[in-house]
């Protein structure tokens, strides 16, 4: 997936210098429109990606999560239940996530971080930071 | 719907088969405590057909104010309609003890809209917070401006009504990781004092928002030190305990203990383990009302024990 959006956005640049002016002056705002319609769908196919963990059924996936010292982890939730996500020594602490809303924090420093929802505490899970 | 109510007032149908009929409909629990020894008398208790000699209060819970998902799209218009059962009661209830999840976010507007549509009940109203009414940005600071007067800690007080004495606990704050609802060192020790010089024929009442004794742990149903609470309890020779959370009746009787949730205004959420979490539960329009609703407590005074009666919306 992420060879074929590099791909895409490629092959965007090189038709602006190219036949660019063209296809603008022929075909106008549609084109346009459509390329960064484009452009936006294959960022959306790929909003998932390693870094982020999402909440459904009330439950944490991945459960446990392994990243590199500075990356940055984002949380979903799915549900149509608020959650939140407190680390354990309340390195950090979201504020309540509704549908859909998502919580990021950037890990700076090597460790493991226990989490839970602090409304639905069963939920847990782990970032380990190397 | 309004025609059909006539419809059977034309038929005569004396107060104990409407009663009956919106037992099965689900709007509430009906309580009756007497003698010192609750007990409950079951969904369709004989305490309304029998005409209330004591006070009653009834029990509302999760109405959840701001929910809008698929499970009920208008949760505040199913609490409109639990409040009109209230009002067409035929003896008022002397008071309401909603045990949390008055709101779906903890927004003012939400807690305004409740506020609104529960003060038209004309009735006194005893809240606890469940979890979702703390997630203010300031953790609670919108809960216990409203309703915090006259409490202590996190919001948890007693008060004395008709011989009974009346505890709210706050069980939905400072969450350990991996636990259930929790209560606090705090709460406990004044919980021990607020108890130590009441005799055991004191009749006591507590409610809080999640259930005091673990009923489905995999789900965080339960408090984590809600065994130290009743501990204390034990030695009264009647405590009632009403609880939320789980959207669903539960009951159970244990020595001189009665445990009871209550059904929410809002939205229905699945038995023990039946779903894949305890999330809202999807249910086809027409049966929805049939799972939400409210509880009445019939207190007489006399030997006769406490008998709740829980009513659902669609009576």
């Amino acid at each position: 997936m992420q060879i074929s959006i590099n791909q895409l956005r490629f092959a965007a640049a090189r038709l602006v210098p190219n036949r660019g002016l063209v296809v603008a002056l022929v075909l106008g705002p549609v084109m346009g429109a459509m390329l960064a319609l484009g452009a936006v769908a294959a960022q959306d196919a790929t909003k998932k990606d390693a870094n982020e963990i999402t909440i459904d059924n009330f439950t944490f996936t991945p459960k446990e999560l392994t990243v590199a010292v500075g990356t940055t982890v984002k949380w979903v939730n799915h549900d149509d239940i608020p959650h939140t996500i407190v680390e354990k020594k309340t390195t950090f602490r979201s504020k309540a996530l509704d549908t859909d809303d998502s919580y990021s924090f950037t890990f700076t420093s090597a460790g493991t971080f226990d989490y839970f929802c602090g409304l639905h505490p069963h939920m847990v899970g782990q970032v380990i930071v190397k | 719907m309004a025609k059909k109510r006539s419809d059977d007032r034309g038929q005569g149908l004396g107060r104990r088969e409407v009663l009956e009929c919106m037992v099965w409909a689900g709007t509430g629990v009906l309580w009756t405590v007497s003698g010192g020894v609750p007990h409950s008398l079951g969904m369709i208790g004989d305490a309304l057909a029998a005409e209330p000699a004591g006070f009653t209060f009834l029990q509302m819970s999760d109405s959840h104010i701001g929910f809008n998902k698929p499970a009920n799209p208008d949760a505040l218009g199913t609490l409109r309609e639990a409040v009109a059962k209230v009002k067409a009661m035929p003896i008022k209830p002397s008071f309401i003890i909603h045990t949390g999840d008055i709101t779906h976010l903890s927004k003012s507007a939400e807690f305004d809209d409740a506020d609104k549509v529960f003060s038209e009940t004309g009735v006194p109203i005893h809240w606890v917070p469940g979890e979702h009414d703390i997630i203010d940005e300031e953790r609670g600071k919108a809960y216990l401006e409203r309703y915090g007067k006259g409490s202590k800690g996190a919001g948890w007080y007693s008060y004395d009504d008709h011989g009974i004495h009346f505890i709210g606990l706050v069980n939905v704050v400072d969450l350990k990781g991996g636990g259930l609802g929790n209560l606090g060192a705090e709460q406990l020790a004044w919980l021990e004092a607020d108890l130590k010089d009441r005799s055991n024929s004191t009749p006591i009442v507590v409610f809080a928002h999640i259930p005091l004794q673990v009923i489905y742990k995999e789900w965080g149903w339960g408090t984590e030190d809600g065994t130290q609470a009743l501990n204390l309890l034990k030695r009264f020779g009647s405590v009632t305990v009403l609880n939320g959370h789980i959207h669903q009746l539960a009951q159970k009787v244990e020595g001189n203990m009665t445990f009871h949730t209550a059904l929410s205004t809002a939205f229905p959420q699945p038995a023990p383990g039946s779903a894949p979490s305890p999330g809202p539960m999807l249910v086809p329009a027409d049966k929805l009302r049939t799972l939400l609703g409210l509880s009445t407590v019939s207190v007489v005074q006399g030997n006769k024990p406490l008998a709740i009666i829980d009513k659902t919306l669609a009576g």
